[in-house]
């Protein structure tokens, strides 16, 4: 009876493995993909949160590709004025460009548009933001050093590309609110000495805003852009699995592996498995939240501009420089205006962005280190980098604050004149405070991990001993816990030596004092010596 | 057998006559308590801005709540303007929204529970209209919100928009001072103000904006008060700046929670 039932299920199962076999067989033989999966499945893929923060944007970069393909079946970018007939009343015959009209139809007329729209404008800010976020971890922990520096530059440039999409889609619906963010554009172009006036009626193909802007971004939203970021995203994710990835300092961490979870099964799974989370959160959002409410705003029309009038929060820092500027940076020299009040912050900013594209490069010159870092900086213990960051961020935030410092001053009470005071106090001064404060929060932090490596930390448990003296107990960590406290590279400032021809260079001297500069406050960690007489007593 | 006797009563119940009327009637009398209540918070009740007695009663609430400031003939001091040619629609608009009496010189009055009954703000208005002529309280008609919303979208954009915002959700001025947002301002006070000028917002007099123009606009801001949002939640109708800290506190904040969540199971 047994044997009679057992012996058709085998071959059964034997007729499907045969078959899988087959097939597998018939498919590497033509694509060798099991090389691929083999190599690519055995990656390792350390656990922490902050490694997952690029998956986010990549995550959101797909929910923008597959919402704004919906879009595209229904958008027209197109600036010929149709009268509005479409379901929303308030707006109902009003002259308008078809893509404005069709903007709306999206929002009120087509099934699941407004829902497709708000998924993908939200997502938009997702990826921005997480692009941000993922940037500040890359930079805090010293991930982009040595050999990551191009995939660094690769990053900015993803972020650069990411902003420029989001102001190209934020234009297409030609409302009042876009339409002011590009007559802000228009006029920094117009604010480019001699040329400027030209270059504007390019691009606008006449004078602003002529019947050209439209279409012309939406080329660039739909077909340049969106080729480039895959391609940069494609060569991001190679460097990562060619470099591997990083991982935070432990006990059998070293430059020379990689622990955590291989790609085959675990981790791909969990990543499959976060795609969907991440999807869920916007798409949750969306359904929720209303963003863009072009209906509101109206159809775009030069001569209305609108109290509140912002650009979506990543170009806000570029509109906030702009409002920090003091009033009256015009000078006329040789019959042209030369508007410093347009060309100073614009400088100021592409000088801060250069900065951080170049960090990399500049803090390997200035420490001179050659060599290879797979093993995280925790921000700790590089104060000097640290303080640096956080001097950026403060800089940033404040231009970024600058741009809504309207809503600042009618939220909180206080007169326009007061916020834009304070937030240019804060964009000078603020980076300095932020880098003096953060270097001495690191050297603390430094210390006191060195004092717990070296006599453990106070248990809070008072002795008498038989003396009559009272002590407090100390509790040695573990050697795993004082692995983490006491590895991690120290620098010493730089001497400055003669080159080849016995001559110091300007450039050499130069490098000595940011060095010394980089490294003089230090806190060096607990010795092998130290630690060992620590444990004697 | 039970069953269908219930179900008999139960429809014949539902059938009686008497019910249709009564139903009628209760709906006459809910809308029409509702109507009055209506107009006459938002225009003028049985308030003869004309008679003597009126203006009588105005006047010595004047004298008593306001003549400190604006003087006993209400021609200014160094405290508060002069009154006089300011006309009725002005005082019933900055009593009416709680402005005056004045609490403190600040950079703008602000707006605060009113101090006065509407009876007793018209008496005001009929006292300082009759002072010298200004522009008046509007009539009903231009206040019943059924006006063209698309012409007073478009207007409001033109005209309002710059200091109020396109969704009426205020903005600021300089020197502290700021255009409030137009939710939940009587339509009375919205044609007030269009007419007077307060402060620090221009008079919209009717060869600027004619009083049918004005109902295009004042159905408009009713319009969007009373709809509701068709993308969810708002965010205070605030724009970018409301959307940019929601993506990075919520979004970005809920996100990050999650990948915390994910990385922590395989431990
Ligand atoms: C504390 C002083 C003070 C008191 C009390 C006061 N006001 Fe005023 N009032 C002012 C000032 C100052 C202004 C001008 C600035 C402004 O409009 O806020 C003003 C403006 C006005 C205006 C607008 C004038 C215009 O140009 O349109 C009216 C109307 C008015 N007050 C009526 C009254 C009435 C009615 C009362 C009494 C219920 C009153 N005020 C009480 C100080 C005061
Ligand atoms: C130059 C800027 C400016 C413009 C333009 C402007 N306003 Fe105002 N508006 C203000 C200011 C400032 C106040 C506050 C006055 C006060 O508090 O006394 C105000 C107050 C109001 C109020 C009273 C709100 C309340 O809370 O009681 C209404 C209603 C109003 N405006 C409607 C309009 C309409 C409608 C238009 C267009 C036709 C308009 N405003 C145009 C600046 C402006």
């Amino acid at each position: 009876m047994s044997n009679a039932t057992a012996t058709p299920t085998v071959t059964e199962s034997e007729h499907g493995v045969r078959f899988t076999r087959a097939a597998a067989n018939y498919l590497d033989d033509r694509t060798k993909i099991s090389v691929a999966v083999k190599e690519f499945g055995r990656k390792i893929f350390p656990d922490h949160w902050s490694f997952l923060l690029g998956e986010v944007a990549l995550y959101s970069f797909v929910v923008i590709l597959l919402s704004g393909t919906f879009l595209t079946l229904f958008f027209q970018a197109s600036m010929t004025e149709v009268e509005y007939s479409g379901s929303f009343v308030p707006l109902k015959g009003i002259e308008m460009s078809a893509a404005m009209a069709s903007t709306l139809d999206i929002s009120f007329d087509i099934r699941g548009g407004l829902l497709m729209r708000q998924v993908h404008h939200w997502a938009a800010l997702l990826f921005v933001a997480s692009i941000g976020l993922h940037m500040l971890r890359i930079f805090f922990t010293g991930a982009f050093r040595k050999p990551r520096e191009l995939n660094w530059v690769i990053g900015f440039v993803l972020f650069v590309l990411a902003m420029a999409e989001g102001f190209t889609g934020y234009s297409l619906p030609d409302d009042l609110l876009s339409g002011n963010g590009l007559r802000i554009i228009d006029g920094i172009i117009k604010g480019i000495p001699i040329v400027g006036t030209w270059i504007s009626f390019l691009l606008f193909g006449g004078e602003f805003p002529g019947n050209d802007i439209v279409g012309r971004l939406y080329s660039m939203h739909i077909m340049l852009l969106p080729a480039l970021v895959i391609v940069f995203i494609a060569l991001h994710l190679v460097f990562v699995v060619v470099h591997k990835h990083t991982q935070f300092p432990g006990a059998g961490r070293t430059n020379n592996n990689v622990v955590g979870f291989p790609v085959l099964p675990v981790y791909a799974a969990k990543a499959g498995g976060f795609f969907f989370v991440v999807f869920g959160v916007i798409v949750l959002i969306a359904s929720l939240f209303s963003i863009n409410p072009v209906w509101n705003y109206g159809p775009y029309d030069p001569s209305p501009v609108s109290a509140g009038t912002q650009p979506d929060w990543y170009i806000g820092f570029a509109d906030g420089a702009l409002r920090l500027v003091p009033p009256g940076w015009e000078t006329e020299w040789f019959g042209f205006t030369w508007s410093w009040n347009i060309l100073v912050p614009i400088g100021v900013i592409l000088i801060f962005l250069v900065m951080v594209v170049l960090y990399p490069f500049i803090e390997g010159w200035v420490t001179g280190d050659k060599r290879e870092h797979h093993i995280l900086d925790r921000p700790r213990n590089a104060p000097t980098r640290t303080a640096i960051g956080a001097a950026g961020v403060t800089f940033y935030a404040a231009m970024w604050a600058g741009a809504s410092s309207d809503i600042v001053a009618t939220h909180f009470q206080m007169s326009m004149e007061g916020v834009i005071h304070s937030l240019q106090f804060a964009l000078i001064v603020g980076p300095f405070i932020a880098y003096a404060l953060t270097k001495r929060i690191c050297l603390g932090l430094q210390k006191k991990d060195k004092s717990i490596a070296l006599h453990g930390y106070e248990s809070g448990r008072i002795v008498r001993l038989p003396g009559g003296e009272y002590v407090e107990v100390h509790k040695q960590v573990t050697d795993y816990e004082r692995w983490v406290l006491v590895n991690y590279n120290e620098y010493k400032p730089l001497m400055v030596r003669p080159n080849d021809e016995g001559k110091i260079t300007g450039g050499q001297r130069f490098r000595g004092v940011l060095s010394r500069w980089f490294f003089e406050d230090r806190v060096s960690p607990a010795t092998q010596s130290e630690l060992d007489s620590e444990s004697h007593h | 057998m039970i069953r269908s006797t219930k179900k008999k009563t139960k429809k014949t119940g539902r059938r009686h006559p008497m019910a249709t009327v009564a139903l009628v009637a209760i709906g006459l009398i809910v809308t029409g308590a509702a109507y009055a209540g209506f107009s006459n918070s938002s225009a003028i009740a049985e308030v003869d801005l004309q008679a003597q007695s009126t203006i009588d009663e105005g006047q010595k609430l004047f004298a008593s709540n306001c003549a400190t400031c604006h003087g006993i003939q209400a021609d200014g001091t160094d405290e508060g303007p002069s009154l006089i040619g300011v006309g009725a629609a002005s005082t019933h608009f900055q009593v009416g929204t709680g402005r005056m009496p004045l609490a403190f010189q600040g950079p703008q009055g602000m707006v605060k529970p009113k101090q006065f009954t509407e009876e007793q703000t018209l008496q005001l208005a009929a006292y300082v209209a009759s002072l010298a002529p200004g522009p008046g309280i509007p009539e009903a008609q231009y206040l019943d919100g059924d006006g063209d919303v698309a012409n007073g979208g478009e207007l409001f954009r033109v005209n309002c928009a710059m200091c109020h915002n396109v969704a009426g959700a205020g903005g600021a001025l300089t020197e502290g001072k700021w255009a409030p947002k137009l939710s939940g301002v009587a339509s009375v006070h919205i044609y007030e103000a269009m007419a007077t000028g307060p402060q620090n917002m221009p008079v919209f007099n009717n060869a600027n904006i004619s009083s049918d123009e004005k109902r295009d606009i004042i159905s408009y801001l009713k319009y969007l008060e009373n709809s509701t949002s068709v993308g969810g939640f708002k965010l205070g109708s605030l724009g970018p700046v409301a959307e940019g800290l929601f993506i990075w506190i919520i979004g970005l904040g809920a996100v990050v929670a999650l990948t915390v969540w994910v990385t922590a199971k395989s431990n």
